[in-house]
C-alpha cells in the first residue's frame, strides 16, 4: 500500500497487522481532521464588521458623490423640440418625408466651465437594441473578413437585396444606424468634433475588417438608417462601430465624438442637428449630450448615495447591536441558554 | 458472457406428473404438444450421474452460472440512459437540449449540452464501475473450482459455472457447496455431515445434514460408475427450509427430506468429504431465489429535493408565462400607430416575431424562456449530491472510531443515500440477541444440590452500581475502559467467566455434596451434541449448535472435565476421578442421542460407562437405567426413527418421552448472553440526544426486563407500564376453548390495559415522570390490530423507553412500519440475524450488526457496523454531519437564481425571500450604478456585455461569500474552493476573453479592455456584494444572538473552552 499511509498514522500508534486487516487507513482528510478555522460571529466581532464596513462605504460615497459632481453635463432633448409647429400633429409624416427641412439649430448655455475632452453623445430611449430579434440580427463573420461575407444566416430580412447580392453589413442593427448628426459653433466659429477613437480597440482592430467595405447597404425598398461610404472599410466606420455594440437597457447613450477644447462657463453653443432619425414611429426620445467625465466616468449620484446609504445603515446597526447587548446582555457560551438546561427534568 | 440471466428453462420432460401446469412459472414458450405436462411446482426431473443423456439436455436447465450485475454489455447504455432520464430535471433537460438546436435557442447548444452530458455521464460511469465490481465477484465466484465425477472411475476439477443439473460433485471440507446438492454420502459411515448455514440465514452453529441409508454405501470414486438414479423434486423456490422430492434409485422411490439437502453458498464443516448430486444450479438455486432486489430506499432529503424541484418548475413555468403574455401583447401592438418598431421589421417577420401570429410567437417565446430560465432547475444537484454522498460513505467506511479490532471489520455504509437521514434518527428499534448482547452464553453461576456457587455478578447487577458509578464519572473515560478491561481479561478463556473458589481447581472435592457435583459434571461434559476441535495451540475449542451448549462444554473442560473427542458411537473425556486422585481417560459409549426439539425443550443422551453402567444425562438431572428397560425401548425407538410417517417427528418425541422420566435433579445452571461492550454509555447518549428506543425481543417478558435493565433503557425512577396478557386469569380463559370468544376478550383486555396506561400517562404529564412501556408479543398482536394501533402509538410515543418481548420476525417488521407511519419520523432499525431483515427492510435505515452471526442482516442492511456501541458515533457525528451537508448543497449551487437549503419549508422559503432579494439588490444597484453615462474617464459607454460581466461578476462573489458566511468550519479545502471559483471566475474571463473573437464573441477582451482598468467597475462589485448579502449577514446575526441554534451555543462553548 502506499507508505505515506504509515508516515502519517502517528495518531493510531499501535502496529497494526498490515496483511489482511481491513483496517482503514488513517488519513487527516478520511478521518475528518483536517486543521479547520471555525470563525465565530461573537458580538464584537458583529459590532466590528458593521463598524467596519460603515467607516470603509462612507468615504467611498463622498468620493464618489464629489467625483460625479464635478461632472459638467448638457443633456438637450431635441426630438419634439426640432419639429416645427405645424407638423407637430403628425412627427412620422414629417420625418419620413424627403421633401421636409430637417436642419434644427439651437443654442445651448455652457452651466460650467467644461474642460476639454467634451464628450458628445447621443441618447436615445424606449429604443430596444436588446432586443433579441435585433440583437442577433448581425454577422460577426462576415463584419470580420471579406472571405465570410456570404456568412448572413441572422440577417433575415437584411440579408440580402430582392435580387439576391449579399449586403455587407447585414442585419437589422447595421441598416438602422443611427443618422442624426451634429455641429456646433461657438460665437459663429465652428468647433471641431473628432470622431475619430469613439470606438474601442478591440472592435476596431479584430471584429472589424479592414478589407471589409459597405455593399449594397441601404439600396432595398426600405430605407432603415444611416447610408455608409462604400469606399471606407469597415473598420474604420466608427460610427457603425459604435452602434453595434448593442445597449443592455432601452434608454442609452452613444458616443458620438469629442471636441477637444474647453467650453468656459456661460458660453453659448449652437448646435445645428440634422433630424434624420425616425423615433416618432414607437415615441422614442432622443437627446444631444455634452459632458466631460471623471475618473469615475459620466455624472451618476446613485453610486455615491447607494455607498452613502449602506454606510450609514451599517453604522446604524453596530450602533443598535451594541444597544441590544447592552439591554439584553449574553454571557458567551452561556450553557444555561440550551434548552435542556432550562427544563432541567426535561425527559423527551 | 455469462452475464446474461436466462429464462428459466420451462421445457419439460416429464410423463407421470398428472394435471396442471406450474401457475409460478411462465407458460413454457417452446412447449410443443405430446412433452410432458408438469405437476403444479414439482416438476423437475435430475438424472443423476447423467448430466448428458438426451431427456436431461432436453430439459434445458440453467448452468451454474450466476450475474448479479443490473446490465449487461448490451443493454447498459439504453438501460442506464433510460434510468437517467427517468429523473424530471435530468428529462426536462434532454428536452431542452434538443430544442436548443433550434433558433429558439437563446443561447448555443453547446452550453446545455455540455453539463447535462457530464451529469448523465458522471452518473453513468458510476453505475458502471459498481455493476464492474459485481460483475468481478461474480466472475469470481462463477470460476471457483469443484471436483466433477467424468463418469469413467475418476473425479476432475473444473469451474463452478461449468456444472450441470445431475453432476456428481465431490466437496472437501470447509468448502461452500457449488450448487444445491442432493447429500449422496460422507465419509461417515452413516452418512452425516455438518455445514455452516451462516451465509443463509446468519446462523453460526453447525447443521447435522444425513443421506439416505441407500446412497450412504457410495464411498469411493469406483461405486459412481453404475449409479444412476432420477430425482423429481419441487420447482426453484425461495424456501430455505422446506424441500419434498422424490429419488427414484434401482426401482424404489425414496422420499427426500430437507436433511438430504446441501444449500449452495453454505460451507462443508467437520467432515472431511460429501458426495452430492446437483439438483439446483446457478438462479434456480435457493440462495440465489432468496437475493431479491432489496426495496429501494429513499431519503426524505430526496423526496423532498423531488418536491422542490416540481415546485421550482412550477415558478419556472410561472415566470415563463408571464414573460411570453407580456411578449405576446407586446408583439401584436409592434404594427400600432405610435408603437412601430420599425427597426425590428415587424412588417416582415419571422415566425418568432410575428405580430400577426402574436399568439403562435408568445409559444415559441415561451419555450425559449423557458430554457433560459432553465438554470432554475439545478441540473447538477442530483450529481452534486451524488459526489457528496459517495463522500460521505468513505469518511463512514474508513472512521476508525467505528472499527472493530476483534472481529476486524470497518463500518460500511451499504447505501449511500440515506446518509444525512441519520442525522434525523428519532426512534431507534433494536433486535437484541446479538444486538445489544454478545450472543456469546456465558456461564456465570449455578446451583448444585441446593448450593449456589459463582461469584460474578451478572449484567443486571452491574447496572444496578453501574448507574451511580456512571452519573459520577459522567465524561470520564473510566466506565468504558472497565468495560474494556474486562473484555480483555476474559479473552484466554472464551466463554468462561466462571467465579467461585468452591469449585474451581479441584477443590469441589471437598464440598459435602462432591457426588452431586461430579455427576453435575459429567452431565454438563456427555449430554451435548457438540464437537471438539484442536486448535492450533493445542486448545480444545468446541463447535456447538447452540452458544449456551458451547458454555456448558467450555465450564465443564475449565472445571477438570475435558471433553476431548467424539466419534459416532462414543464420547471420550479426560476427567478428575476423585477415588483415584488424579485425572483419567475415559470413553462412554453413546448408545441414543434423544435430540433437542423446541417442542420437548430438552436433550438427553443415553451412555454406557466403562464399568458397564446404563445412564441417561438430561440438563441437568440423570437416571440409572437397566438392561430390562433398556432394550425393549431401544428397540422401539430405532423401529421409529427410521419408519417413514408424516407425524415422524411427533412419534419419536412420544417414545423419548417414555425413556425421560424419574429423572433426578442434580441442580441448575444460569448462563448469560453478556451485553456488548458499551452498550449502556451508548444507549445513555442516544438517549441524550432525544432519540427514542425500543427493544424488539423474541425473549419472555422477565429477560426482556433484566436486559432493559442492563442496557440503561429502563432505569430507577422510571415508571414501568406492563402490557401482558400472561395473566392467570387470561390462562384460565384460553383453556376454556371457545376461539371467537377467547379472541375478543383477549382484543377488549388489551384496549383496556392501554386505555388505563394512556389515562395514566397522560395524568402525570406534569410530572416529568419518564414511562417505559412493555408489551409481550401477544397482547402487541391485538394492539397492532387496526382498532388499537392508534391508541397504542400514542402510548409508545408518550413513553421513553419500550420493549416488546416475544415478538416474531414478522411482528418486528410490522411494529417498525406502523412506527414509520404514524411518527412520520425517520426510524432506524438495528439487528443481526435472519429475523431482522424484515425490520431492517421495513425501517427508513437498516443497520446491520456485522460481528458474530451471519451475513444476513448485513446483506439487507443500509449501513453496517461490528458493534452497537458504534451507532453513536454513526448517528450523533456522521449523521448530523451528513445532514447538515446535504442541506448546504443548495445555496452553493443555487444561489443567484433561488436558494433553498435546510430541508423544512419555512427555511426553503426563507432562503428563496434570500435570493430574491439579492437579486433584486444585484439587478437595480448594478444597472442603476452603470446607467447610461460614462464608464470609464475616456468617456466609452458600457454596452450589454460590460454590463452582463460586472453583474455576473456580482453574482459570484455573493454566492461565494454567502456560502463563506453560511458556513462555520472551515479547513483548506473550503477556502481552496471559495476563494479559488472568484478567482476561477477572473481567470475565465481573461483566457476565454482572450479567444479569438469568433469563440468568445461578446465576451471578447470585455476584461482586459474595458472593466479592468474601470474604477466604477470595481466600486460597483463592492457595493453590490456587500449590500447583496447584508439582508442575510444581518438576519443570521440577529438570530445567532437573540435565538440562538443548538450548533451555534454548542461552538461558542467550544470557542470559549479553547
Amino acid at each position: 500500500m502506499n507508505p505515506r499511509g504509515d508516515s502519517t498514522s502517528g495518531s493510531d500508534g499501535a502496529a497494526e497487522p498490515r496483511r489482511k486487516s481491513k483496517k482503514p487507513r488513517y488519513s487527516r482528510f478520511t478521518q475528518q481532521e483536517l486543521p479547520a478555522c471555525k470563525p465565530l460571529l461573537t458580538p464584537a466581532i458583529v459590532v466590528t464588521t458593521f463598524a467596519f464596513i460603515g467607516i470603509i462605504f462612507i468615504p467611498i460615497g463622498l468620493l464618489s458623490l464629489s467625483a460625479s459632481g464635478q461632472v459638467v453635463e448638457i443633456v438637450y432633448q431635441y426630438d419634439t423640440d426640432c419639429i416645427p409647429e405645424q407638423m407637430q400633429n403628425d412627427k412620422v409624416a414629417f420625418i419620413q418625408s424627403s421633401m421636409t427641412n430637417k436642419t434644427c439649430t439651437r443654442t445651448l448655455t455652457v452651466p460650467k466651465n467644461m474642460e476639454g475632452p467634451v464628450h458628445i453623445y447621443y441618447e436615445l430611449d424606449n429604443f430596444y437594441q436588446n432586443h433579441r430579434r435585433y440583437v442577433k440580427s448581425r454577422s460577426d463573420k462576415q463584419l470580420r473578413s471579406k472571405a465570410s461575407e456570404t456568412e448572413t444566416t441572422n440577417c433575415a430580412p437584411e440579408a440580402t437585396t430582392s435580387d439576391g447580392s449579399v449586403i455587407v453589413p447585414c442585419g437589422l442593427i447595421a441598416w438602422s444606424l443611427f443618422n442624426d448628426t451634429y455641429s456646433f459653433a461657438v460665437n459663429s466659429k465652428i468647433i471641431e468634433v473628432n470622431k475619430k477613437n469613439i470606438a474601442w480597440q478591440s472592435d476596431k482592430e479584430h471584429k472589424f475588417g479592414s478589407d471589409v467595405y459597405p455593399k449594397n447597404f441601404q439600396m432595398g425598398g426600405l430605407i432603415g438608417g444611416a447610408k455608409l461610404n462604400a469606399s471606407i472599410p469597415l473598420s474604420e466606420q466608427e460610427d457603425l462601430i459604435v452602434w453595434m455594440r448593442t445597449a443592455a437597457l432601452p434608454r442609452f447613450r452613444k458616443l458620438y465624438g469629442r471636441i477637444e477644447t474647453d467650453l468656459a462657463t456661460n458660453e453659448q453653443i449652437t448646435v445645428t442637428i440634422q433630424n434624420n432619425y425616425n423615433t416618432y414611429s414607437f415615441e422614442g426620445k432622443k437627446n444631444l449630450v455634452l459632458s466631460t467625465t471623471s475618473w469615475i466616468g459620466g455624472k451618476n449620484d446613485f453610486l455615491g448615495t447607494a455607498y452613502l446609504t449602506v454606510g450609514s445603515l451599517c453604522l446604524f446597526l453596530s450602533m443598535g447591536f451594541i444597544i441590544l447587548y447592552l439591554l439584553k446582555p449574553r454571557t458567551l457560551g452561556d450553557p444555561s441558554y440550551l434548552s435542556w438546561n432550562r427544563n432541567p427534568d426535561g425527559h423527551y | 458472457m455469462a452475464g446474461e440471466r436466462r429464462p428459466r428453462s420451462a421445457h419439460l420432460f416429464f410423463e407421470m406428473g398428472p394435471l396442471s401446469r406450474s401457475r409460478s412459472r411462465p407458460p413454457p414458450a417452446d412447449q410443443s404438444p405430446g412433452v410432458g405436462r408438469g405437476d403444479a411446482g414439482y416438476s423437475r426431473m435430475v438424472h443423476c450421474n447423467d448430466p448428458a443423456s438426451p431427456q436431461a439436455s432436453e430439459l434445458n436447465y440453467s448452468d451454474n452460472s450466476i450475474s448479479t450485475t443490473k446490465y449487461t454489455v448490451a443493454n447498459f447504455v439504453p438501460k442506464s440512459l433510460f434510468e437517467q432520464f427517468r429523473r424530471v430535471a435530468n428529462f426536462f433537460f434532454l428536452i431542452v437540449a434538443f430544442i436548443s438546436f433550434s433558433p429558439l435557442a437563446p443561447y448555443r447548444a453547446v452550453s446545455i449540452l455540455l453539463p447535462l452530458v457530464v451529469v448523465v455521464g458522471a452518473t453513468m460511469a458510476k453505475e458502471a464501475v459498481e455493476d464492474w465490481q459485481r460483475k468481478k465477484q461474480d466472475i469470481e465466484v462463477n470460476n471457483r473450482k469443484v471436483k466433477v465425477y467424468d463418469g469413467s472411475f475418476s473425479f476432475y476439477q473444473t469451474e463452478w459455472k461449468k456444472l450441470r443439473v445431475g453432476d456428481i460433485v465431490r466437496v472437501e471440507k470447509d468448502e461452500f457447496f457449488p450448487a444445491d446438492l442432493l447429500l449422496l454420502s460422507t465419509n461417515h459411515d452413516d452418512g452425516t455431515c455438518y455445514v455452516e448455514t451462516m451465509n443463509l440465514d446468519g446462523e453460526t452453529n453447525l447443521k447435522r445434514k444425513q443421506s439416505l441409508e441407500v446412497t450412504s454405501t457410495l464411498h469411493n470414486e469406483d461405486s459412481f460408475q453404475n449409479f444412476k438414479a432420477l430425482i423429481n423434486c419441487e420447482d426453484p423456490n425461495e424456501k430455505l427450509y422446506s424441500f419434498i422430492g422424490i429419488l427414484d434409485y434401482e426401482g424404489v422411490q425414496f422420499p427426500l427430506n430437507p436433511k438430504q439437502i446441501l444449500l449452495r453458498d453454505s460451507k462443508l464443516r467437520n467432515t472431511q468429504h460429501v458426495y452430492g448430486a446437483v439438483i439446483f444450479t446457478g438462479h434456480d438455486t435457493k440462495v440465489m431465489q432468496n437475493a431479491m432486489d432489496p426495496p429501494s430506499k429513499r431519503s426524505n432529503i430526496e423526496r423532498r429535493m423531488d418536491k422542490i424541484i416540481y415546485v421550482l418548475f412550477a415558478s419556472l413555468v410561472f415566470i415563463s408565462s408571464i414573460g411570453s403574455v407580456c411578449f405576446g401583447i407586446k408583439t401584436k401592438n409592434e404594427t400600432s400607430v405610435g408603437n412601430y418598431r420599425w427597426y425590428l421589421r415587424p412588417d416582415n417577420s419571422s415566425i418568432y416575431f410575428d405580430p400577426n401570429r402574436a399568439g403562435l410567437a408568445a409559444f415559441f417565446h415561451f419555450l425559449t424562456v423557458l430554457m433560459l430560465y432553465g438554470c432554475l432547475i439545478p441540473i447538477s444537484l442530483y450529481i452534486s449530491i451524488e459526489i457528496v454522498k459517495v463522500l460521505q460513505s468513505i469518511f463512514i467506511d474508513h472512521d476508525l472510531e467505528m472499527y472493530c479490532e476483534d472481529s476486524d471489520k470497518p463500518a460500511r455504509a451499504r447505501t449511500s443515500n440515506l446518509n444525512e437521514e441519520l442525522g434525523q434518527v428519532d426512534t431507534i428499534l433494536s433486535d437484541k440477541t446479538g444486538t445489544l448482547t454478545c450472543n456469546s452464553m456465558e456461564f456465570v453461576k449455578c446451583s448444585i444440590a441446593g448450593i449456589a456457587y459463582g461469584s460474578r455478578s451478572c449484567e443486571m447487577e452491574k447496572a444496578a452500581s453501574g448507574i451511580i458509578q456512571y452519573e459520577l464519572c459522567h465524561d470520564s473515560p473510566s466506565a468504558f475502559e472497565r468495560h474494556r478491561s474486562e473484555g480483555t481479561s476474559k479473552k484466554s478463556t472464551k466463554g468462561f467467566s466462571f467465579r467461585d473458589d468452591r469449585l474451581t481447581n479441584g477443590q469441589w472435592v471437598g464440598e459435602p455434596n462432591s457426588e452431586v457435583i461430579h455427576k453435575f459434571f459429567h452431565v454438563l461434559a456427555i449430554c451435548n451434541t457438540a464437537i471438539p476441535v484442536v486448535s492450533k495451540s493445542d486448545e480444545i475449542l468446541y463447535e456447538a449448535e447452540s452458544p449456551d451448549e458451547a458454555a456448558f462444554v467450555t465450564v465443564a473442560r475449565e472445571l477438570g472435565f475435558e471433553f476431548y473427542r467424539r466419534t459416532q458411537t462414543s464420547v471420550s473425556l479426560h476427567e478428575f476421578d476423585p477415588k483415584i486422585g488424579r485425572k483419567v481417560d475415559r470413553t462412554y459409549e453413546l448408545l441414543d442421542t434423544l435430540e433437542f426439539s423446541s417442542a420437548r425443550k430438552r436433550m438427553s443422551v443415553i451412555v454406557r460407562t466403562e464399568s458397564n453402567q446404563l445412564l441417561l444425562f438430561c440438563k441437568v438431572a440423570y437416571r440409572i437405567l437397566s438392561a430390562e428397560e433398556y432394550i425393549p425401548w431401544h428397540d422401539d425407538f430405532v423401529k421409529i426413527k427410521n419408519s417413514v410417517n408424516a407425524d415422524h417427528d411427533t412419534i419419536v418425541d412420544e417414545v423419548a418421552d417414555r425413556i425421560e422420566r424419574d429423572l433426578i435433579l442434580l441442580g441448575a445452571t444460569a448462563v448469560e448472553d453478556r451485553l456488548q461492550q458499551g452498550v449502556p454509555e451508548c444507549i445513555n447518549k442516544l438517549a441524550e440526544a432525544g432519540i427514542k428506543i425500543w427493544i424488539l425481543t423474541g425473549d419472555k417478558l422477565e429477560t426482556a426486563v433484566n436486559i432493559g435493565f442492563a442496557c440503561q433503557l429502563l432505569r430507577k425512577g422510571m415508571e414501568q407500564l406492563v402490557i401482558t396478557l400472561d395473566t392467570p386469569n387470561i390462562n384460565a380463559l384460553k383453556k376454556d376453548g371457545d376461539k371467537n370468544a377467547l379472541e375478543k376478550s383477549l382484543h377488549e383486555n388489551v384496549s383496556k390495559q392501554i386505555c388505563e396506561a394512556l389515562s395514566h400517562v397522560s395524568k402525570m404529564k406534569g410530572s416529568n415522570v419518564p414511562f417505559a412501556l412493555i408489551i409481550d408479543g401477544d397482547s402487541l398482536a391485538f394492539a397492532l390490530s387496526t382498532s388499537l394501533e392508534h391508541s397504542f402509538l400514542d402510548l409508545a410515543v408518550a413513553c421513553a423507553s419500550v420493549i416488546c418481548c416475544r415478538t416474531s420476525p414478522k411482528q418486528k417488521a410490522l411494529v417498525t412500519r406502523l412506527v414509520k407511519w404514524r411518527t412520520r419520523k425517520t426510524t432506524l432499525a438495528i439487528g443481526d440475524g435472519a429475523n431482522d431483515v424484515g425490520m431492517l427492510q421495513e425501517a427508513d435505515i437498516g443497520v446491520g450488526i456485522s460481528g458474530v452471526e451471519g451475513m444476513q442482516a448485513v446483506m439487507s442492511s443500509d449501513f453496517a457496523i461490528a458493534q452497537f456501541r458504534f451507532l453513536e458515533r454513526l448517528l450523533l457525528v456522521h449523521g448530523h454531519w451528513c445532514y447538515r451537508r446535504i442541506s448546504a448543497m443548495f445555496p452553493k449551487l443555487h444561489q443567484d437564481g433561488v436558494q433553498n437549503i435546510f430541508f423544512s419549508w419555512p427555511r426553503i422559503l426563507g432562503w428563496m425571500i434570500n435570493g430574491v432579494c439579492s437579486a433584486l439588490i444585484i439587478y437595480y444597484f448594478t444597472t442603476h450604478a452603470i446607467f447610461h453615462q460614462a464608464f470609464r474617464q475616456d468617456g466609452h459607454v458600457a454596452a450589454y456585455e460590460i454590463l452582463g460581466v460586472t453583474m455576473y461578476t456580482c453574482v459570484v462573489w455573493t454566492v461565494n461569500c454567502q456560502l463563506a458566511i453560511y458556513l462555520s468550519y472551515f479547513t483548506w479545502i473550503q477556502h481552496c474552493v471559495i476563494w479559488g471559483s472568484i478567482i476561477f471566475w477572473y481567470m475565465f474571463l481573461v483566457v476565454y476573453g482572450s479567444f479569438p473573437s469568433t469563440i468568445s464573441t461578446t465576451a471578447y477582451w470585455v476584461f482586459r479592455e474595458a472593466c479592468a482598468s474601470s474604477p466604477l467597475y470595481w466600486l460597483v462589485i463592492l457595493l453590490v456584494v456587500v449590500s447583496a448579502l447584508l439582508p442575510y449577514f444581518m438576519y443570521s446575526n440577529f438570530q445567532k444572538t437573540f435565538f440562538p441554534k443548538y450548533h451555534d451555543l454548542i461552538q461558542r462553548l467550544q470557542v470559549k473552552k479553547e
